[in-house]
């Protein structure tokens, strides 16, 4: 990823997707579909929703690669956006389907889970986009249940250079909780269009 | 995390940290009550050290993001939490920290069902049909290689060095030879390059010290792994990865012609056609090969796919029978017809997933593989004649069922472990 990276990719990738290159579906899905299948599964927690909306997601990028500004971020946080979006559209149509009446204590237990769901599908997106280094110390120290000293070993670096990277991956990944509105992007995924 | 399986796959669950007071869920936090300076919870006094200096307040700032972790030493901890009570910035971070901690999970990412990618694209060309369509012979490569990528992805630093085997057949044993995950990336990519190059592309090896390899499937492979300075890593991945793409790429935008490109392996040859469906073969059973090594599940091709590969492997039979009779491997022809009749004949019956029925021409490449000319039939499933072929499974061992001519049905089990190569 690092030798072509967006948005140089980004923008080809949408020339391609636009001329109608099937090749570059199977590209566009093999970098990104491990992210949209993730964050569905994280938004719906159920395998087939999670199928249904990648299908949803892929389809609609295939019908509308124009839809993609490059000026507003990369596709990566794109894609992300649109998955967001059609899952908390399945998550409401699911409840919306429910039997019994529609009252308000419904509507604000429905809205809490849009939250929830979309908090910690944000999460995993800030702790899949994040630099490796955090990554892997985040991974030590959470994962591995190592302490700072240890995770600073492992990865041959000082236990300052350790703490440091703690606490900023901790900081980035607190952003997730920033309470988005309703219909708008959440903040981890980049500036909204 | 989202990091994969490498962490978690232990099962071990992080258990209540050593953090005091309940750490709050993820999802109640707007209820919250607010962090008051100097009016925190009651710390646990910590075991009675010996009391060192105090640390600075920037070494404590430092520690927050291990303490919400609980990655710092008891007496780490003790002073963190002393130091919450009088400074209020360090306990909102302390605070929102802790918070974030409890969005981290170790249940990785699920892997993606890798026959969620053919679903997912042909819903696409159905509500958008593709100006530049992929040709239908190079689907397998393309789905292949996107499968072994999927696990590539899944499988962690430590395992691209796990070792494997390599099997094939040669002067009819079996042989084999040692490398690693990584080699064995590296050894498709070196073979790949066979096609890219009769393209027109770059090869991904570049240009050796001593010139170009040798334009073998071998010799490449030798190349490749005689020229790294260190033992592959993961980093071959990408320039792996990109080489498919590109050459998935150049052949839908060659045009219908370029099919029947004839694609050297010093050798011999293929049409362009044959050798990705060739490539595809590899792709899965090294796929197999690595899957074994680093233990993890993977399935044979689609039907459809798997089916194309067996029919070239009865097509390419007739051909390598002949060599083997030149070499004296093979038993002498019985009843050569004119060119373009129906000869002699072994009936190979595949079952199962990808299967159908072939005939296979024994005396002479010229020939028609026929029905009426049966003299022999083999009955065996459709991914244990692939193992065969690809010499993973000896040519005694192979068939399920065999019935008529011994000869003509010993003569084709090893001309098909002869197909095998490194």
């Amino acid at each position: 990823m690092a030798k072509d990276a967006p948005p140089r990719w980004d923008r080809r990738m949408q020339q391609r997707l636009a001329r109608g290159e099937a090749a570059a579906l199977g590209e566009l899905y093999d970098r990104f579909a491990a992210l949209v299948h993730s964050q569905a599964h994280r938004m719906l927690d159920d395998e087939d929703a999670a199928d249904q909306v990648t299908r949803e997601v892929f389809g609609y990028i295939w019908e509308n690669p124009g839809a993609y500004d490059p000026k507003h971020g990369s596709m990566r946080s794109w894609v992300a956006r649109l998955t967001h979006r059609r899952s908390v559209r399945r998550l409401r149509g699911a409840h919306g389907e429910d039997e019994g009446p529609r009252t308000d204590a419904r509507a604000r237990e429905l809205e809490h889970r849009v939250l929830k769901a979309t908090t910690a599908a944000r999460a995993d997106y800030i702790v899949a986009s994040m630099p490796a280094p955090l990554r892997a110390a985040l991974e030590l120290a959470y994962v591995q249940r190592r302490d700072y000293r240890q995770t600073a070993a492992d990865l041959g670096v000082t236990a300052d250079e350790a703490r440091r990277r703690l606490r900023l991956g901790l900081q980035l990944l607190s952003t997730a909780n920033t309470r988005p509105s309703a219909d708008s992007a959440p903040p981890g995924y980049g500036p909204t269009p | 995390m989202s990091g994969g399986q490498s962490g978690g796959r232990d099962g071990e669950k992080p258990v209540e940290r050593r953090i005091p007071g309940p750490r709050p869920a993820a999802d109640d936090r707007e209820t919250l009550p607010p962090v008051l300076s100097g009016a925190p919870e009651p710390a646990k006094p910590p075991e009675p050290g010996p009391p060192g200096p105090p640390l600075p307040h920037e070494v404590l700032k430092s520690l927050l993001g291990a303490w919400a972790l609980a990655a710092c030493s008891a007496e780490e901890t003790a002073a963190v939490e002393e130091h919450l009570i009088s400074c209020a910035p360090c306990a909102d971070e302390g605070l929102r920290l802790r918070d974030a901690v409890g969005l981290l999970h170790t249940d990785g990412t699920l892997d993606l069902d890798p026959m969620l990618r053919s679903r997912v694209l042909e819903n696409c060309l159905g509500r958008r049909p593709a100006r530049i369509p992929l040709p239908s012979w190079a689907a397998p490569y393309d789905a292949e290689t996107a499968r072994l990528d999927a696990l590539l992805r899944d499988i962690g630093d430590a395992e691209w060095h796990a070792p494997v085997r390599l099997k094939w057949f040669e002067a009819d044993r079996q042989v084999n030879r040692r490398t690693t995950v990584a080699g064995v990336i590296g050894h498709l990519m070196a073979v790949d390059g066979l096609v890219s190059a009769a393209l027109g592309l770059d090869d991904p090896l570049g240009k050796a010290d001593g010139g170009s390899p040798p334009p073998t499937p071998t010799g490449r492979t030798e190349a490749y792994w005689a020229a790294a300075h260190h033992p592959p890593t993961r980093a071959v991945r990408e320039p792996w990865r990109d080489q498919s793409h590109a050459l998935v790429r150049t052949v839908s935008f060659a045009g219908r012609g370029v099919a029947e490109l004839s694609v050297p392996y010093g050798g011999f040859a293929l049409p362009l056609q044959d050798s990705l469906l060739e490539r595809a073969f590899e792709c899965w059973i090294h796929g197999g090969d690595i899957a074994d090594a680093v233990d993890y599940p993977y399935e044979p091709p689609a039907a459809a796919h798997l089916n194309r590969m067996i029919d070239l492997a009865a097509r390419l039979l007739p051909g390598v029978l002949a060599e083997r009779r030149r070499a004296g491997l093979a038993s002498p022809a019985r009843h050569l017809v004119t060119a373009g009749s129906p000869g002699r004949s072994l009936h190979l019956e595949v079952e199962g997933r990808g299967g159908g029925d072939w005939y296979i021409a024994l005396d002479s490449p010229a020939a028609l593989g026929s029905p009426a000319h049966a003299v022999a039939q083999v009955a065996l499933d459709g991914v244990e004649f692939c193992r065969l072929v690809a010499g993973h499974v000896p040519p005694v061992e192979a068939a399920a069922g065999q019935e008529g001519d011994r000869e003509a049905i010993s003569d084709v089990l090893f001309a098909a472990a002869s197909l095998s190569r490194l």
